[in-house]
C-alpha cells in the first residue's frame, strides 16, 4: 500500500513529542503526498496522554481515519489501550529497552521494538537531551520503516534551526541513529510506506487559528480584547505575533493595534464593542463557555447596532464538557445569542484558507451591517494543522466602512436619526463620537428607542424598529459568502448539508458512497442567514441528510426554523464523541438510516 | 420631575473662552426624583467643563445600568453617550479608549453597579489605568428596584423599612486606593464647593481617575438611622482639605494659612492647591491616605476631599506602546501588510 496508511503516536504530553511529530508530518507534505494531522491531548500541562494521528492519503481524503497501521508508542501510561487500538496486521512500535510485558502481546499484530532510551542514554549525557532526542530516534526509524527521504527531514531540521545552526547535527545524527536500527533489525520499508508524488500543488499546511489571528491583522482589527480558553487562545496570540511583525512603527516603535488581555469573557466583548462604538475595528475570540457569557453583551451590540467580531473556536460542551476536544455545538446558541428575539450573523470556514478569508470579511461585514459577526470554527480547524489554498490578499480592495457619517455629511443633510433607515435596506448610517461639535451625537442604549435615538416606551415605535432589524437581515443575506452547491454526476432526489469541519469527512463519504452507486447532491453552508440557494436545494430533493458534530442536530433545527422545512424531510447524520468525524461513519449512517426509509444500499 | 425647564435663556450669560454658556453643556430634563443627589452631580460635571472650556463633542459619556447610570442623558447632549448594560461599563469605557485616546471619558456609575455586578470590571478599569474619569453616585441602595441595601450600605446603617444592615459596606474609595488607582477623591453630592474642582482635577489627571460621591436617594434611603442620609452625611463629614484646581498660567487666588498648604502639579502644567486640614496626610502616600481613610471610618465620619493622586502616570495607551494616533483613524495603508507578504508567509507553510 503506498501513500494511503494511519500512524498514530502516543506520547506523553509536555515532553517535546510535538515538534518531532509535526517533523513526520512535514517531511511527507514536502515529498507531495496529502497528509492531515490531528492532535488528541488532554486538557493538562504535563504528564498526561496525548496522541497524534497522522493520515496519509493519494486521494487527498484529510477526514480522520478509523484503523492504526502503525502506532508508536512511547507512553507506557497509555500501553494496552494504545496495542488494542491497531488493526490487524499492523504494526506497533515501542520503547524495547524494558521488554514487553506478556499482556501486550497480540498474535494478529507485528511488533518492532526499539530501543530509544538505550540508544539515548548511550548517546547523550544530559537528561533533557536524552528525553528530547528519543522522539527524534523514532522519526529516524519511521523514516526506514516508510521510506521517507532523508534529505527531506534533513532539510526541515534545517528550516526549524535556522540561526541555531549547532543544533542540527545532534538531531541529524538523533534521525541517523533510528533510521540504522531501522535498516538492521526490520524489514525496510514495511508494506505500507510513502512515494513522492505531486499531489499538493501550491497547498500550504497551517492551522485555522493562525490563519484566523493574520486574517484579523489583514482584515484592518486594531482592537484585539481576549480572555484565555481553549481551544481559541492562538487566534489572539497569533494576531499578537503577526501585529507585532507588521504592525509596528520602525522608527517609533509604536503599535497601532491593541491587544489586552481581559479579566474575563464579559469585558471582552465589552471591549470590542466599547472599540466598536467608537469607531475602530476589533474582535475577541473565544469558545463555547466564552459565548455563553458573553450572551448579554451580544443581544446590546445587536438591538444597539454596533459593529463586533467574535471567533467562536467551538469545543465539546455543555459546560466545561471535554476542553479539548472538538464539536460544532454552539450553532444555536451563537445564533440566538442573548434573550429577547435577536439572530446573528454566522460564518462557517471549512479550511485555514477560509478562516483567513472569513475573519477579514467578518470585519468588513460587522460594519456593514452594524451588528456582531460570529465566525463559527472549531477545535479541529483551530488547532491542527490543514492541507490549505494559500491565502492570498487583494491589494486593491479597501475596507468596507459601513455608513459613517463626516462632519461633512452632518452639515449637508437634514436631521440625522441615528435609526432611521434612510436608503430602506434596514442600516442606518451612525456617527463616531467626536465628529462634529453641534451635530450628530447621540445616546446609545440597549433600551428601546425612536428613529432618533430618544428612549421610547411606546410599543408600536419599538416594534418598527425590531420589524427594521429583520430589513437589515434580509439585506445581510445578499452579503453574506454563498453555499458551495456540488451536483452528483447522476441525477438524485436526494440532497446532503454539512459544513465547517464536517467538510473532509463528507466529501469522502460521498465519494465511498458514488463508488456504491449511491448519489448525492452536496451543499456546505458557509453562513447564516441561509441564502435562497438553501432553501431551494432542499425543495429540490425528497430527502436531505444533515450532517453535523453536535448531539442536538442543531443545523438541522436551525435549517427547519428559519426556512421553515417539514421536519422529516430532514435526516441527522450525526458524531459528537469529541473526535473529527469520519467518513466510515457517516457511510454507515447513512447505510442504516436509509434502510428505515426502505431505500437499500448495497453493503 | 415635577417641573419643566424653561427653554427661554437670558440671553446676557456669561461664557467660556470657546464662547459657549453654560446651557450649551445641559443635558435632557432629568426624569430622576426631585432632590435627587445625582442631579447635583450632574450639575457638577456640567460646571466643571464648561469652566475648563472643554469641548462637549470632544467628550464621550459612560454608564451602566441603575439611576446613575441615567444620568449621562442629563448633562452635555452635544456629546455621544452610551448606556450599556449593568456593570459593564468599565469594559466599553476601556474599549472605546482604546479605539480614541483623544477624547475625555467620563464614565458615571452607582453603588450597585460598581461595587456589586460591576466590582470586577470596576477592580480591572483600575489596574489597567484607564485615562477617565469615574463617578460613582453612591446612595448605599437600589434606586430604581425600590430601595433594597446595595454592598456600599453600611453595617448597621437602616433602611427607610426599619431593618438593620447586617454586612459589611464596602469602601470603594479605599478600595481603589489598594488596587493601584492613581486619583482618588471622595465627595458629598450637597457640597459643590469641593465637588467641582474635584471633577475639573480628574478630568485633567491622565489615567483613571475616581471620585465615589456621596449621592443621598431622597426616596428610599433618606431616613434617619441611614447613613447616607442628607442628615448622617453632613453631621459626619470630614475633609482631608480644602481645595482648588488652578489652570496653567491662571495666577493662585486661594490664600490659606501657611504650613498646611501644599501644591500638586498636573501633568498639564495646571495644579492642584490644597490646604490640609491634617497634618499626617499626604495626599502623594497611598499609606497615608489608607490611613486617613481607616481613622475617620472609625470615627464614623465621611472623609471626603481628594485622598490620592499619583500625578506622573502612565496610561493603559502607554503601557501598551501604542501610536499618537487614535486607532479609529488609521485605514489600509497602515493597517493591511499587503499580498506580497502574504506570499512569504505562504512559503513558510510549505
Amino acid at each position: 500500500m503506498i501513500n494511503d496508511f494511519v500512524v498514530r503516536f502516543a506520547n506523553v504530553n509536555g515532553t517535546g513529542s510535538a515538534s518531532a511529530n509535526f517533523l513526520f508530518t512535514k517531511s511527507i507534505f514536502r515529498m507531495g503526498v496529502p497528509v492531515t494531522p490531528k492532535n488528541i491531548f488532554p486538557s493538562n500541562i504535563q504528564g498526561l496522554p496525548t496522541w497524534y494521528e497522522v493520515r496519509v492519503s493519494e486521494k487527498g481524503w484529510q477526514g480522520r481515519k478509523e484503523g492504526i497501521d502503525l502506532l508508536v508508542c512511547v507512553n507506557p501510561q497509555s500501553m494496552a489501550k494504545d496495542v488494542e487500538s491497531v488493526k490487524t496486521g499492523g504494526y506497533f512500535l515501542y520503547d524495547s529497552s524494558k521488554q514487553l510485558h506478556d499482556e501486550f502481546i497480540r498474535a494478529d499484530i507485528h511488533y518492532l521494538g526499539i530501543p530509544l532510551m538505550e540508544i539515548c542514554n548511550r548517546e547523550y549525557t544530559d537528561a533533557r537531551q536524552r528525553q528530547l532526542f528519543k522522539n527524534i530516534v523514532y522519526v529516524g526509524a519511521l523514516s526506514a520503516l516508510l521510506n521517507i527521504e532523508f534529505e527531506v527531514l534533513s532539510g526541515l531540521l534545517n528550516d526549524q534551526f535556522k540561526g541555531k545552526e549547532k543544533l542540527i547535527a545532534p538531531n541529524v545524527k538523533a534521525l541517523q541513529l533510528g533510521a540504522e536500527f531501522a535498516r538492521t533489525n526490520f524489514t525496510c520499508p514495511l508494506p505500507f510506506y510513502v512515494e513522492r508524488r505531486n499531489l499538493i500543488g501550491d497547498s500550504i499546511l497551517v492551522d485555522g487559528n493562525t490563519a484566523c489571528g493574520l486574517g484579523a491583522v489583514y482584515g484592518g482589527a486594531t482592537v484585539c480584547a481576549w480572555y484565555p480558553i481553549t481551544p481559541s487562545t492562538s487566534v489572539a496570540e497569533a494576531f499578537n505575533d503577526y501585529a507585532q511583525e507588521f504592525r509596528v512603527d520602525a522608527e517609533s516603535g509604536a503599535k497601532n493595534y491593541a491587544i489586552v488581555q481581559a479579566e474575563d469573557e464579559l469585558a471582552a466583548i465589552g471591549m470590542v464593542i466599547g472599540a466598536g462604538w467608537n469607531g475602530a475595528r476589533s474582535f475577541t475570540a473565544t469558545s463555547g463557555p466564552g459565548v455563553s457569557l458573553m450572551n448579554e453583551f451580544l443581544g446590546l451590540a445587536y438591538f444597539a447596532e454596533i459593529p463586533s467580531v467574535l471567533i467562536d473556536v467551538q469545543r465539546a460542551g455543555p459546560s466545561t464538557g471535554m476542553p479539548t476536544r472538538t464539536q460544532q455545538s454552539d450553532v444555536l446558541e451563537a445564533a440566538y445569542a442573548s434573550h429577547g428575539d435577536t439572530k446573528h450573523v454566522l460564518l462557517l470556514p471549512s479550511t485555514p484558507k477560509e478562516c483567513f478569508d472569513m475573519t477579514a470579511q467578518a470585519l468588513d461585514l460587522a460594519e456593514q451591517l452594524q451588528t456582531p459577526i460570529i465566525v463559527l470554527t472549531d477545535l479541529d480547524l483551530g488547532m491542527n494543522d490543514h492541507l490549505s489554498p494559500p491565502f492570498e490578499w487583494d491589494d486593491s480592495v479597501k475596507y468596507q466602512r459601513g455608513k459613517v457619517l463626516t462632519a461633512q455629511d452632518l452639515d449637508n443633510m437634514g436631521k440625522f436619526g441615528r435609526y432611521l433607515d434612510v436608503d430602506g435596506d434596514g442600516i442606518p448610517y451612525r456617527t463616531y463620537p467626536g465628529t462634529h461639535p453641534s451635530k450628530g451625537s447621540f445616546f446609545t442604549r440597549g433600551t428601546s428607542r425612536d428613529e432618533y435615538a430618544i428612549y421610547t416606551e411606546d410599543g408600536a415605535v419599538y416594534k418598527r424598529n425590531m420589524d427594521r432589524l429583520m430589513v437589515k437581515w434580509e439585506t445581510a443575506k445578499e452579503l453574506v459568502p454563498k453555499p458551495v452547491i456540488r451536483q452528483a454526476k447522476i441525477a438524485t432526489q436526494v440532497g446532503v448539508i454539512y459544513f465547517g469541519t464536517s467538510n473532509h469527512a463528507t466529501d469522502e463519504a460521498l465519494f465511498l458512497l458514488s463508488e456504491k452507486g449511491v448519489h448525492f447532491d452536496s451543499l456546505r453552508l458557509r453562513a447564516f442567514p441561509f441564502y435562497q440557494q438553501v432553501a431551494d436545494f432542499i425543495a429540490a430533493h425528497d430527502q436531505v441528510f444533515v450532517i453535523e458534530q453536535n448531539r442536538d442536530a442543531q443545523m438541522r433545527s436551525l435549517l427547519m426554523i428559519e426556512l421553515n422545512i417539514a421536519p422529516e424531510k430532514l435526516i441527522s447524520i450525526l458524531n459528537y464523541d469529541g473526535t473529527p468525524m469520519t467518513a466510515e461513519n457517516i457511510v454507515q449512517q447513512i447505510q442504516s438510516k436509509f434502510k428505515q426509509s426502505s431505500k437499500v444500499i448495497p453493503a | 420631575m415635577t417641573y419643566i425647564r424653561p427653554a427661554f435663556r437670558h440671553p446676557q450669560l456669561p461664557l467660556n473662552k470657546l464662547g459657549l454658556p453654560v446651557s450649551y453643556y445641559e443635558g435632557a430634563l432629568s426624569t430622576l426624583c426631585a432632590g435627587c443627589g445625582h442631579d447635583s452631580i450632574s450639575a457638577g460635571i456640567i460646571q466643571a467643563c464648561w469652566e475648563l472650556n472643554i469641548q462637549p463633542h470632544q467628550v464621550a459619556k459612560l454608564s451602566g445600568i441603575g439611576c446613575s447610570s441615567k444620568t449621562p442623558t442629563y448633562f452635555l447632549s452635544n456629546s455621544h453617550g452610551f448606556n450599556s448594560v449593568h456593570g459593564r461599563m468599565p469594559s466599553v469605557a476601556t474599549g472605546a479608549y482604546l479605539a480614541n485616546r483623544d477624547l475625555l471619558y467620563i464614565g458615571v456609575s452607582g453603588d450597585g453597579d460598581s461595587a456589586s455586578i460591576g466590582m470586577g470590571q470596576f477592580a480591572h478599569v483600575i489596574r489597567r489605568n484607564v485615562n477617565m474619569v469615574y463617578i460613582v453616585m453612591n446612595n448605599g441602595c437600589y434606586g430604581l428596584t425600590k430601595g433594597q441595601d446595595s454592598a456600599t450600605a453600611d453595617i448597621g446603617s437602616i433602611s427607610k423599612a426599619g431593618s438593620i444592615n447586617q454586612f459589611q459596606g464596602i469602601d470603594l474609595a479605599g478600595l481603589a486606593i489598594e488596587l493601584g488607582a492613581t486619583f482618588v477623591a471622595q465627595s458629598f453630592s450637597g457640597d459643590k464647593e469641593q465637588l467641582i474642582p474635584l471633577i475639573k482635577a480628574a478630568i485633567k489627571h491622565p489615567g483613571f481617575a475616581l471620585i465615589n460621591v456621596v449621592s443621598p436617594c431622597v426616596t428610599f434611603n433618606n431616613n434617619p438611622g441611614s447613613t447616607k442620609s442628607y442628615q448622617f452625611v453632613r453631621e459626619h463629614h470630614a475633609m482631608t482639605s480644602k481645595m482648588d484646581y488652578v489652570p496653567e498660567m491662571e495666577t493662585i487666588s486661594a490664600s490659606y494659612h501657611e504650613g498646611n498648604n501644599q501644591e500638586i502639579e498636573l501633568h498639564d502644567g495646571s495644579t492642584i492647591q490644597l490646604h490640609k486640614l491634617s497634618q499626617e496626610w499626604n495626599p502623594e502616600d497611598r499609606l497615608s491616605a489608607i490611613l486617613a481613610l481607616k481613622q475617620a471610618a472609625a470615627k464614623q465620619e465621611v472623609l471626603t476631599g481628594l485622598l490620592f493622586i499619583e500625578p506622573e502616570t502612565k496610561a493603559l495607551h502607554q503601557i501598551l506602546g501604542t501610536i499618537e494616533s487614535p486607532l479609529n483613524t488609521l485605514s489600509e495603508s497602515s493597517l493591511c501588510p499587503g499580498n506580497k507578504k502574504l506570499m512569504e508567509l505562504n512559503k513558510s507553510w510549505r
